[in-house]
């Protein structure tokens, strides 16, 4: 059997030109979204849980994170981190991790929507049940809540690695090789316009369709955990919540 | 004292006129090229004929798993082999309309899915003609119900609009790289730009939230 090595430079014409530069901004892509991913979980499951929170301060926090960075795009948080932040502080980020830091900070802020949201999505009467088994609240969280809302969120949760995917190509903007950028220098330096955006396109759509694929499975184990039907597609509303 | 207030001021009219100036064209031409489109693109993903159904439901999830940025690289390098000249801000305008035009869409899809049946069934019984059923009954409920919305998408354009800076449109964002690469020094014109979309955006997505609220009861 044939292997095809799609990096190679020995494909014909234009590819073997341009994909060995392609799939290095492909790395250099999903490094950055894996980081960013990672780092808006980690930032929304925390804020999300402190928006449902009895607490007025708790809650009041989690809200003000959640405005201010849902109030500006990552372009522009990026630019400020990039370019304003070391003024101030007096001290430069390397380009690869403001990138990471503005996707995560933004990212997180809508993901910490969808956790609250699906906590809050939680029947009441699971929580009284909760109580009345004399769980505590740590078990309460662990054992009946989170299962269950996670469940919830894992759709929206996919609209919005797309989103991050999508939005890692703005790394470019402040010199990061992602694919984005190795596209736009090969243009530059003369490669066939036509072919080279539409292997972008190609390898960016592939990289969202796995995306999806990875978070298909995701659902159906969380659903099959709490002993639900994997719930039917519900796209229309998933896109919605994504915003 | 770092933050330097002399320069702030001086700055500030330009940002505040010419920048503003071209990011409220980019997000109102934007908007209303996607909304027009989304609307075409839901009515058409719901056509009978599968060969018109099955490539504009593709086409339009294509476009939404790719980047904007890149959508925008493509119509600002490539038209122009094909004859097509247009200025940055014109080529922007339409990057924004297509791209948000295949969110819009689904907006439109679940506002007509939820226009009860029997409004259909209403129309059928009164003898409507199919186009006047749509025009007369359908849409005017579906928009309705789509308006929260798309007033989200209305705030998300105008704070994606920066992204059009990168094909030299000389928006807020565009202005303030141009000021801070003058004196190598970013901190005040990037601030105010931020700020800028700060104060926009918080309180227009409050009001939407205020609207939804109104239209739900």
């Amino acid at each position: 059997m044939i292997t095809i090595n799609p990096c190679s430079a020995e494909l014909p014409g234009a590819l073997g030109e341009t994909m060995p530069f392609l799939c290095d901004g492909a790395v250099i892509t999903l490094q950055s979204a894996v980081g960013g991913s990672v780092l808006a979980i980690a930032i929304a499951l925390p804020v999300g849980l402190m928006a449902t929170s009895r607490h007025r301060g708790v809650r009041a926090a989690a809200r003000v994170y959640m405005e201010f960075f849902r109030g500006t795009s990552v372009l522009v948080q990026l630019f400020w981190l990039f370019y304003a932040m070391p003024l101030l502080t007096g001290f430069q980020l390397d380009k690869l991790f403001a990138g990471i830091l503005a996707l995560g900070l933004n990212l997180g802020a809508y993901g910490s929507e969808v956790v609250r949201g699906a906590v809050r999505a939680v029947p009441r009467g699971q929580l009284e049940a909760a109580v009345a088994l004399n769980l505590s609240p740590f078990q309460r969280m662990r054992y009946v809540v989170l299962p269950q809302a996670f469940v919830e969120m894992v759709p929206p949760m996919n609209n919005l690695l797309i989103e991050l995917l999508k939005a890692t190509s703005l790394l470019s903007a402040i010199t990061v090789a992602d694919l984005a950028y190795e596209g736009r220098l090969l243009v530059n330096s003369g490669s066939d316009q036509l072919i080279v955006f539409a292997l972008l396109l190609a390898i960016y759509f592939l990289l969202s369709y796995l995306i999806t694929l990875l978070m298909r499975f995701v659902e159906g184990r969380a659903a099959r955990v709490v002993g639900r039907e994997r719930p039917r597609r519900r796209a229309a509303t998933a896109v919605e919540a994504a915003r | 004292m770092i933050w330097d207030w002399d320069w702030t001021l001086e700055i500030l009219p330009g940002l505040l006129t010419q920048g503003l100036l071209v990011t409220f064209q980019a997000t109102l031409g934007g908007a209303v090229l996607a909304f027009v489109l989304g609307l075409f693109v839901a009515l058409l993903r719901r056509s009978r004929r599968p060969y018109i159904s099955r490539p504009v439901g593709a086409i339009s999830e294509f476009i939404r798993s790719t980047p904007l940025l890149v959508q925008l690289f493509v119509l600002y390098y490539v038209m122009p082999d094909f004859g097509v000249r247009m200025t940055a801000l014109t080529t922007g305008i339409i990057g924004l309309g297509v791209h948000y035009a295949s969110y819009t869409s689904e907006v439109y899809r679940a506002g007509i899915e939820g226009v009860p049946k029997g409004q259909w069934e209403a129309a059928i019984a009164l003898n409507l003609p199919r186009h006047w059923t749509w025009i007369s009954v359908v849409l005017p409920q579906a928009v309705r119900r789509s308006l929260p919305a798309l007033g989200n998408y209305l705030v998300a354009i105008f704070k994606e609009s920066p992204q059009l800076s990168v094909i030299t449109v000389v928006d807020v964002i565009g202005l303030a790289r141009e000021l801070g690469s003058e004196r190598f020094r970013y901190l005040e014109p990037m601030t105010i730009a931020g700020l800028f979309f700060l104060l926009i955006a918080i309180p227009a997505s409050i009001l939407i939230r205020r609207m939804e609220r109104r239209l739900d009861t």
